[in-house]
């Protein structure tokens, strides 16, 4: 069988891959009641400019005594030197980092995965869909098409967000629709205070003043929580964007990161070595991309 | 290919000689069953075993050890502490199953744990008389040509020693005169005798091929949830499979300091929780989800992209599962599209 559309690129492997590197807090900050932000720099001064990445890449980062776990990078690698996380409060590891304070280390190897194909991107019309978390690997990619303008095509990014207190970067993507080169566009589904100025509804409902878009020359990137993918999916393909040009980035467990613990196999692939972008037309060839038979929903 | 001819009674001899370059390990009885464990002789083992409890993958990737050592200023390397050892008396089978296994570990991020293993092991091959368990004739892995350092084929009056690698070549360096090149046309007769018999034990009529298209076609059949009201997710046949590889990871805390070690030991995919993410979204809920990727990934996803299944035919799993569940009960059970009983 052939390899998935995003493939692994060919990269310098350490001698003990599983070896994290310690990293120091700059900054954190809550982002929501329950998700901090946190921006490290390597312990180690030197290695400061050395870890490269792409927009949809990700690390594991360790806690000793605690264990390892893998995490989206929410920085993109056009503003090198440091790399930033949005981390949910969900377990013991995270309770720890949550506890961590600025100018405290923690482990990070990585980069992993196949990252977002932005060499296949470039000079294409980008169309960011983000749900709830998805924004964290999504802000990447976002940030870097912004740092490399006139590289893209035009630049849509749509946020949906359960209410105004669970929005991330709320104040940081406000900003950004006063720039003319990119139509971010933002919804709750509910809005209790009733003083949301934006959109109320799914993300979905963002689709309806989308204007018309060039869907051949679209790459669209979508990521968000499991429910979202069906109805998302349906208003991408119905827009015309070629099927392998939808891309997704998915969550498994994972134990190692380079494809030896086997926890996020998926047929022959391993989610953390081929993924975790996948394009929609993996997902409706592979049964359990986005869970068990979920996309036998959809024939399109 | 270099094939050189020994005497029978000169293998005693010859692995006596062996030890000096590692520990010797071989099949011994262990009540009833055979593992894998260090002896000083040859009269030690019992070369007469179809199988082992756990295949030699033990040597290479251990149930557990240690990866790294951790404090409060990071992690240092386990590295450098593992005996060299001479596993003797390892089947084609398994020697297929190590090669699926390197396949893993060494390429695309080699794992250095695995590559220390695998170059202080040296793996002497043994000729096996199959019982009605072994299915290497059905997955094409009952001779071997490679992933040996020296390979031994019992032939009535003497052996045949298939000499795999330099390392291998170096231990017939050690005691060159139990060695000879002098294959004559009884040798060869008798290895084409041996070749025969071997092909003729199989009687069962097992078939891999089309399974990738039989698992697609049934990936919403019935026979799933049938199996999956039988499993009792213990494990063991992942346990007992030498292409299985899969992991987990822990922070061992030593009492009352900030320091420890992080731990690697096999893990399970039939496990409840092996597919189990923060929040609590289990991907692989159902016992018969995880039996369905445990099969599909040796007889569907492997034969997809290597061309031949990822079951060495060694019949662990026909002899461990307690419920009989096993590589031929399922791909009997998605073909004929009924349980057996």
């Amino acid at each position: 069988m052939k390899k998935m559309c995003v493939e692994l690129d060919e990269r310098e492997v350490p001698d003990n891959p599983f070896r994290p590197d310690m990293w120091r807090i700059i900054r954190k900050y809550p982002l929501t009641s329950d998700v901090n932000f946190y921006q490290a720099r390597p312990a180690d001064s030197d290695e400061t400019l050395v870890f490269d990445y792409k927009p949809g890449q990700f690390v594991l980062v360790s806690i000793p005594g605690e264990g390892e776990a893998p995490f989206c990078i929410s920085s993109t690698p056009s503003r090198p030197g440091m790399l930033e996380f949005c981390i949910r409060k969900m377990g013991t590891l995270t309770d720890t980092l949550f506890s961590l304070k600025e100018n405290q280390t923690f482990g990070i190897r990585g980069p992993y995965g196949n990252g977002f194909p932005m060499d296949k991107m470039e000079g294409k019309d980008i169309l960011i869909v983000a749900g709830g978390m998805g924004a964290a690997p999504l802000r990447s990619l976002l940030l870097n098409v912004l740092d490399n303008r006139d590289r893209f095509g035009s630049l849509t990014y749509l946020h949906g967000a359960k209410n105004v207190g669970e929005m991330l970067f709320k104040e940081e993507f406000i900003q950004l629709k006063d720039r003319e080169d990119v139509n971010m566009q933002m919804s709750v589904d509910k809005d209790d205070s009733g003083k949301w100025p934006y959109k109320v509804g799914l993300v979905t409902t963002l689709f309806k003043d989308l204007g018309p878009i060039d869907a051949k020359n679209t790459y669209a990137a979508v990521c968000g929580p499991p429910v979202m993918y069906k109805f998302v999916m349906q208003e991408l393909v119905k827009l015309g964007i070629p099927k392998h040009q939808i891309l997704m980035t998915l969550e498994r467990r994972m134990k190692c990161g380079v494809g030896k613990c086997g926890h996020c196999a998926i047929e022959y692939l391993y989610t953390c070595i081929d993924g975790p972008v996948f394009s929609w037309w993996d997902v409706l060839r592979m049964k359990e991309l986005i869970g068990r038979g979920a996309s036998d929903q959809i024939i399109s | 290919m270099m094939i050189l001819k020994m005497k029978k009674e000169d293998l005693s001899a010859f692995l006596e000689t062996a030890k000096e370059w590692g520990e010797l390990w071989g099949p011994t009885k262990k009540g009833n069953k055979v593992a894998f464990s260090k002896v000083e002789a040859l009269s030690q083992m019992d070369l007469k075993a179809t199988r082992t409890i756990i295949p030699p993958k033990k040597f290479l990737y251990p149930p557990r050890f240690t990866m790294f050592d951790y404090d409060h200023e990071g992690y240092v390397d386990r590295l450098g502490d593992v005996p060299k050892r001479i596993v003797f008396g390892v089947h084609p089978c398994d020697i297929h199953g190590i090669q699926i296994m390197d396949k893993l570990f060494l390429e695309t991020y080699k794992d250095p744990y695995y590559a220390e293993r695998r170059e202080k092991t040296l793996i002497i091959g043994h000729s096996c008389i199959p019982d009605e368990k072994c299915m290497c004739f059905a997955t094409n892995t009952d001779f071997i040509a490679e992933g040996f350092d020296l390979f031994f084929t019992d032939l009535k009056m003497s052996y045949l020693v298939w000499v795999g690698s330099t390392k291998g070549h170096d231990l017939v360096r050690m005691k060159p005169e139990l060695f000879s090149r002098g294959v004559d046309k009884t040798d060869i007769l008798n290895y084409t005798e041996y070749r025969n018999w071997k092909k003729a034990q199989f009687t069962k009529k097992i078939d891999f091929t089309g399974m990738p298209d039989v698992f697609e076609l049934g990936y919403n059949s019935p026979v799933w949830d049938q199996l999956g009201e039988k499993c009792l997710s213990c494990g063991q046949c992942t346990m007992v499979c030498p292409t299985c590889n899969c992991y987990n990871v822990v922070d061992e805390v030593e009492l009352g300091a900030l320091e420890g070690t992080r731990d690697r030991f096999w893990d399970s995919c039939m496990f409840r929780e092996y597919s189990l993410v923060a929040g609590g979204h289990n991907f692989r809920d159902k016992r018969a989800d995880r039996l369905r990727l445990w099969y599909t990934h040796k007889l569907q996803a492997y034969i997809g992209e290597f061309g031949k299944p990822a079951c060495v035919g060694c019949g662990r799993c026909v002899d461990t599962c307690p419920v009989d569940i096993n590589v031929v009960t399922v791909s009997e059970a998605l073909r004929e599209q009924e349980v057996g009983k």
